[in-house]
């Protein structure tokens, strides 16, 4: 199972009810995926800073002092907002790489959920509705988001195993389905210098998304690619700072639907995500064809 | 005397879809109750699924699995679209969708009438065992595969592997075949299959189209049992 939802905004004006519409849609699917839920927001960008969202199942111990440690390592400044098990580290842009160097060496129990101008991302194990409130995600503001409530297949039920799954700056997948030859493509970007936090078969997906758009190509084109080389079952949504896409393998056995306005594009594992968005029953809704690209861009 | 039929309005924003399937399910052939409506299924699965008496059924709005699974001699229109698994395991009576359908539309259905004025998404009529389906759109890929007996016709076009491993069914296509599953062909037209189809047409409602603009296809019968030459194909 699974489930999925997405929205990108094309009218600004909605920008501030990103979040409560995002929540509402994430509540409906929580019987495809009542083990753990996630979601990634896409926001406002700081001029000159980057945005780091941390976890830790010890927030208390673990992001106290945190600040002042970075600012002895780095000799600038950061903020730091906490979240319940999640915080969102704002440094200057360039020190990102620093940032998590030391966090490795020095706070071995924070992890870094995405890293970027824009992107935060919150995921725990739970029901999804009580993920939603514990990070008030309909508080959030922003052009896009993507969220996901997981049934764990081929891994674990841990924080880190939940999704969005985010291996490049700005960007996130999730997936609904299975991968079969997740093992294979692993060792072989571990060779072209991805790394990896999980054995879930999602982030390798994610990681070749961005292996191949470092190779210069946008999402559209590095989702087409995807085709003929990732073999299973798949549904992905994918976010980057100012992108959209969605794909689906060729079998597409898993479900997936679409709507488009004036005001927003719209995906849901089914047709219940998308009842509470504004102007739905004068949407164009449909079915997203197998093997097919759809890819907005800002 | 004229006799004055109750109108049922059901409205599941404040009804549980629990109390409407068993209301439903508590109406038989003498039913008093012959008229139904739904109101607000924003999507909801199982739908008026299970239906076991000549009701009329509208739903106003778009269902997500399974609406009108199991229906027997029950006429379930949906304003809206469908989900996957609409009309599964139909036995009788008359299933219309006014929108679009997804995936496995009428599947395993062994009777009754599904029709679907829009598109229908893969695997539509997989399986069947004897439903008539009528799309007056086009079909998705892998449509009527395993498909042992009953009529498929389809106004628009059809995608991959139509009809693999088919049995009895006949299916009918206005538009282009994407490509034929393993074991399909197409058939000449005989008298008897303009009958049928033009049987069902009327019966969907559909008029001005002639029974020439489709070609039949359906099984070359060499893969109903096992034969060592056939290996390659199984």
């Amino acid at each position: 199972m699974c489930g999925i939802v997405g929205l990108f905004l094309k009218d600004a004006a909605l920008e501030p009810k990103l979040g409560s519409l995002v929540e509402t849609m994430l509540a409906t699917m929580c019987e495809r995926g009542p083990d753990s839920a996630g979601f990634a927001v896409y926001g406002a960008p700081a001029a000159g800073r980057t945005k780091m969202t941390l976890q830790s199942a010890s927030p208390e111990t673990d992001f106290a002092g945190l600040r002042d440690d970075l600012r002895r390592i780095t000799g600038v400044d950061s903020s730091l907002q906490v979240k319940s098990t999640h915080a969102v580290l704002t440094v200057p842009s360039g020190m990102a790489d620093v940032v998590r160097a030391e966090l490795r060496a020095a706070h071995p129990g924070i992890r870094v959920m995405s890293v970027g101008e824009t992107i935060e991302i919150y995921k725990e194990v739970g029901y999804p509705t009580g993920v939603a409130a514990r990070f008030d995600l309909a508080s959030m503001q922003g052009t896009h988001a993507i969220g996901h409530t997981r049934m764990a297949t081929e891994s674990a039920v841990t924080t880190l195993g939940a999704h969005p799954f985010s291996t490049g700056p700005d960007q996130c997948l999730v997936h609904n389905g299975s991968l079969s030859n997740h093992n294979n493509l692993r060792r072989e970007l571990v060779r072209s210098g991805m790394t990896f936090e999980t054995d879930n078969d999602s982030e390798v997906a994610a990681a070749y998304l961005t292996w191949r758009m470092q190779q210069g190509m946008n999402l559209g084109a590095a989702l087409e690619k995807s085709l003929g080389d990732l073999d299973g079952f798949f549904n992905f949504v994918v976010g980057t700072r100012d992108g959209f896409g969605v794909i689906r393998d060729p079998i597409a056995c898993k479900p997936a639907v679409m709507a488009e306005t004036g005001q927003w594009v719209a995906f849901g594992s089914e047709y219940r995500a998308l009842v509470g968005l504004p102007g739905i029953e004068q949407a164009r809704v449909w079915e997203p064809e197998p093997a097919t690209v759809y890819f907005w861009e800002r | 005397m004229v006799e004055h039929f109750k109108m049922r309005t059901v409205d599941l924003a404040a009804t549980p879809l629990r109390d409407l399937n068993a209301d439903l399910h508590r109406q038989g052939d003498g039913s008093n109750e012959t008229r139904w409506e739904v109101l607000n299924p924003r999507g909801a699965h199982a739908v008026a699924v299970g239906v076991d008496a000549p009701l009329a059924i509208d739903v106003r709005g778009s269902v997500g699995y399974y609406c009108a699974g199991m229906n027997k001699k029950a006429a379930i229109t949906v304003h809206g679209s469908a989900g996957p698994g609409v009309a599964e395991n139909m036995m009788s009576g008359t299933v219309v969708v006014k929108g679009d359908a997804s995936q496995y539309a009428g599947a395993t259905g062994r009777g009754g009438l599904l029709v679907v004025e829009g598109n229908a998404s893969s695997r539509c009529g997989i399986s069947m065992k004897g439903i008539d389906i009528v799309v007056k759109g086009s079909i998705g890929h892998m449509s009527a595969f395993m498909a042992q007996s009953g009529t498929l016709v389809v106004l628009g076009d059809a995608g991959d592997a139509l009809g693999d491993s088919i049995y009895e069914a006949r299916l009918f296509v206005r538009g282009k075949v994407k490509s034929l599953g393993a074991d399909c062909i197409e058939k000449e037209m005989r008298d008897e299959h303009h009958a049928l189809l033009a049987g069902l047409l009327d019966k969907a409602g559909v008029s001005g189209v002639a029974t020439t603009e489709f070609t039949r296809y359906g099984s070359a019968r060499k893969l109903y049992t096992f034969n060592i030459d056939n290996a390659d194909a199984y």
